[in-house]
């Protein structure tokens, strides 16, 4: 019922909305017949039939809808010339920048911003992608010899990233040109990935392998009525078992972060909250462990840019490896401190140890993949060789910087600098 | 960037200076990175590539130098644009010095890989490799960018780099202790290790350069002193294994 007179409201408002529009049309119309009608003395009838034509072509659709059609695509033809370049290139998810004739950045979106630190209008294009094949690229392009050119770029440092980059000039005469940037690196990192994973990987699961079937050839045979030693053999190949799924996680979130190599921008971590969570889930390690875990945060917010998951990898990491292999010295310290001002601003995360320490000459190397200060301890202790360098490359794209001090005898300390951005 | 000349011949004369610096820079990290690739992957064609490269380094050194005179001869250079032409002449000649460091680890490959030797003995001197690289690439990022006022991580690197080198050069001693059949290729290495090293210096003195350009003062004096391969020595019994 409602609707109907609803309906029947807008279709009133549209009839007087339409008498209303064509007002003067009507007035005129009147004003002629009733001229014609005092002149002429015709009949009533003819007035009023005159009167109901008048009416009608005033209700009869009218043809406003097809003009604002021609009127909407008019707009929209002028509005593709206005078109402004920045915005265009805003919608461009690739990296994209726009240069003149000598080589310098006229204009760079915010992909190639977030993919290319340090760049910015003004700057000459060629000082900063100096490989030689890119400098050829510009070259070609900007002297004219080839009106646009692709060339496959790569950059080593300090994560790996590959690029089909095309080079062209703008329209006829701007005077400008564009790089694209198609990001090639997923591709290349799965090529990589297999070559890496049957040098490293293949070793490292080689051993539990062989041990498990050394052990299934002893309970086929001599061990084959023996109760006591099958529980005993089970166990190790139990414990075996356990290190290779481990060492495949380990592998599989290494490579999962080769694969997206920079941060998506925006997100902020609460560390405080992280950190705390991250104690909280190591409760059954330090109770087997007996370490106590103490904490010194400084006061006020403590949010950096930056993704959760992965900085909870990087603290759960770094912690369970101080209450492993500093569980002599009974206790752990996680101290956050922040720093305001200067280039270095933002903010420190330390986790120290008290254990054995680990001697100098190691120190520069822990962060290598498979790299073991002591490798019978890193076994009975369930290392994989691979946390701290998932940690270090976590805190990489994070542009993150990780200081190892350690004193042998006094215990490690490990600090995490996270900038404010 | 730089101001502008009245004469805008000298704009472009000084931008050129700049553009030759970089694609030198350019052509030395790919010098630096295809060496440590053919030493690592046993590839002396690659090797060779680089050994022959070097000539365009050379040539580069001697190109910036000659245009750098003419431009204080016939400009009369000043303040910024003065410390900009001579900047660039240090520049060059630090580049080229690190050209010639990836040659002679390129030269180095043969005798290395002669005989096959474990992936592991190279894994160290990859991760001071890109150290060093890393070094030089940020480096040269600054020159493009010229923002020195966060040039500090330079100092804080080359920390990192005499650290790794030293602790590279222990475990090279540790593998000569082990086998003797190890010592050609350990000692080669070794040099490899040491060229890296110094690649990482020049770099540091590229920055140095690069802040004098912009600033006008010369950077801090204190340089720590972080390679402590001049105290080590071999145990004297070789430890029972």
């Amino acid at each position: 019922m409602a609707d109907i007179g609803a309906e029947r409201q807008t279709m009133a408002q549209a009839v007087t909305a339409r008498l209303w529009n064509g007002r003067w049309l009507l007035a005129a119309g009147f004003v002629a017949v009733l001229a014609v009608y005092g002149f002429a003395g015709m009949s009533a009838y003819v007035v009023l039939a005159a009167l109901a034509l008048l009416l009608a072509a005033a209700l009869l659709p009218s043809g406003s809808a097809r003009h604002s059609a021609e009127d909407a695509a008019a707009i929209e033809a002028s509005g593709l010339q206005r078109l402004s370049g920045e915005y265009l290139a805003a919608a461009v998810a690739d990296p994209l920048i726009i240069f003149d004739r000598t080589a310098t950045i006229v204009h760079a979106n915010a992909a190639a911003f977030a993919a290319f630190g340090g760049i910015a209008p003004g700057m000459t294009l060629s000082l900063k992608f100096r490989a030689p094949e890119m400098q050829a690229l510009l070259d070609g392009v900007l002297s004219g010899t080839v009106a646009s050119d692709v060339v496959d770029y790569t950059e080593k440092l300090p994560v790996e990233r590959a690029y089909r980059v095309s080079a062209s000039s703008v329209g006829h005469a701007t005077d400008l040109y564009v790089l694209v940037f198609k990001d090639q690196s997923e591709a290349r990192r799965i090529d990589r990935m297999r070559a890496d994973f049957i040098a490293n990987a293949s070793h490292e699961l080689r051993t539990p392998l062989a041990s498990i079937s050394g052990f299934i050839e002893t309970l086929r045979g001599p061990a084959r009525g023996d109760p006591a030693a099958r529980d005993q053999f089970l166990q190790i190949m139990q414990n075996q078992t356990g290190r290779m799924a481990r060492l495949i996680d380990d592998l599989l979130s290494l490579s999962r972060l080769e694969m997206k190599p920079y941060l998506k921008p925006g997100t902020e971590v609460d560390l405080r909250q992280t950190i705390d969570s991250v104690i909280d889930s190591l409760g059954p390690l330090t109770r087997e462990t007996g370490v106590v875990i103490e904490r010194d945060f400084v006061e006020g917010p403590l949010d950096v840019p930056g993704d959760r998951d992965e900085l909870f990898q990087v603290f759960e990491n770094l912690l369970e490896n101080a209450c492993k292999y500093g569980q002599s010295g009974g206790r752990v310290t996680v101290s956050i401190a922040r720093t305001e001002t200067g280039p270095e601003a933002g903010i420190d995360v330390t986790i120290r140890d008290y254990g054995p320490g680990i001697p100098e000459e190691h120190i520069p190397r822990i962060t290598e993949r498979f790299y073991r200060v002591d490798v019978e301890n890193s076994r009975t202790q369930k290392g994989t060789g691979l946390g701290l360098s998932i940690v270090k490359h976590i805190l990489t794209r994070h542009n993150a910087r990780l200081s190892i001090k350690s004193e042998v005898g006094k215990g490690a300390a490990f600090s995490v600098h996270l900038p404010a951005r | 960037m730089q101001s502008v000349h009245i004469v805008s011949a000298y704009d472009e004369e000084l931008k050129y200076l700049s553009k030759r610096i970089a694609a030198m820079g350019g052509h030395a990290e790919r010098m630096v990175e295809q060496a440590i690739t053919a030493l690592v992957n046993a590839d002396p064609g690659l090797a060779q590539k680089v050994i022959r490269d070097d000539v365009v380094l050379d040539e580069g050194q001697r190109e910036i130098d000659d245009k750098a005179i003419v431009i204080i001869a016939k400009r009369q250079p000043m303040a910024t644009d003065l410390r900009e032409i001579v900047g660039a002449i240090r520049i060059s000649a630090d580049i080229e010095r690190v050209g010639d460091l990836g040659k002679n680890v390129a030269k180095r490959v043969v005798a290395v890989t002669d005989g096959r030797q474990p992936t592991s003995l190279f894994r160290g001197l990859e991760a001071l490799a890109d150290l060093a690289l890393t070094q030089l690439k940020e480096v040269l990022d600054v020159y493009a960018s010229r923002s020195v006022e966060n040039i500090g991580f330079v100092r804080d690197r080359d920390d990192q780099i005499d650290a790794m080198y030293t602790s590279l050069f222990r475990e090279l001693l540790t593998y000569m202790m082990e086998d003797p059949r190890n010592i050609t290729p350990c000692t080669h290495l070794l040099f490899c290790a040491k060229n890296i090293e110094r690649i990482g210096d020049h770099a540091t003195n590229i920055a140095e350069t690069i802040y004098y350009i912009v600033t006008g003062d010369q950077m801090a004096a204190e340089r720590p002193k972080g390679d402590k391969t001049d105290k080590i020595v071999l145990p004297s019994a070789v430890p029972a294994k």
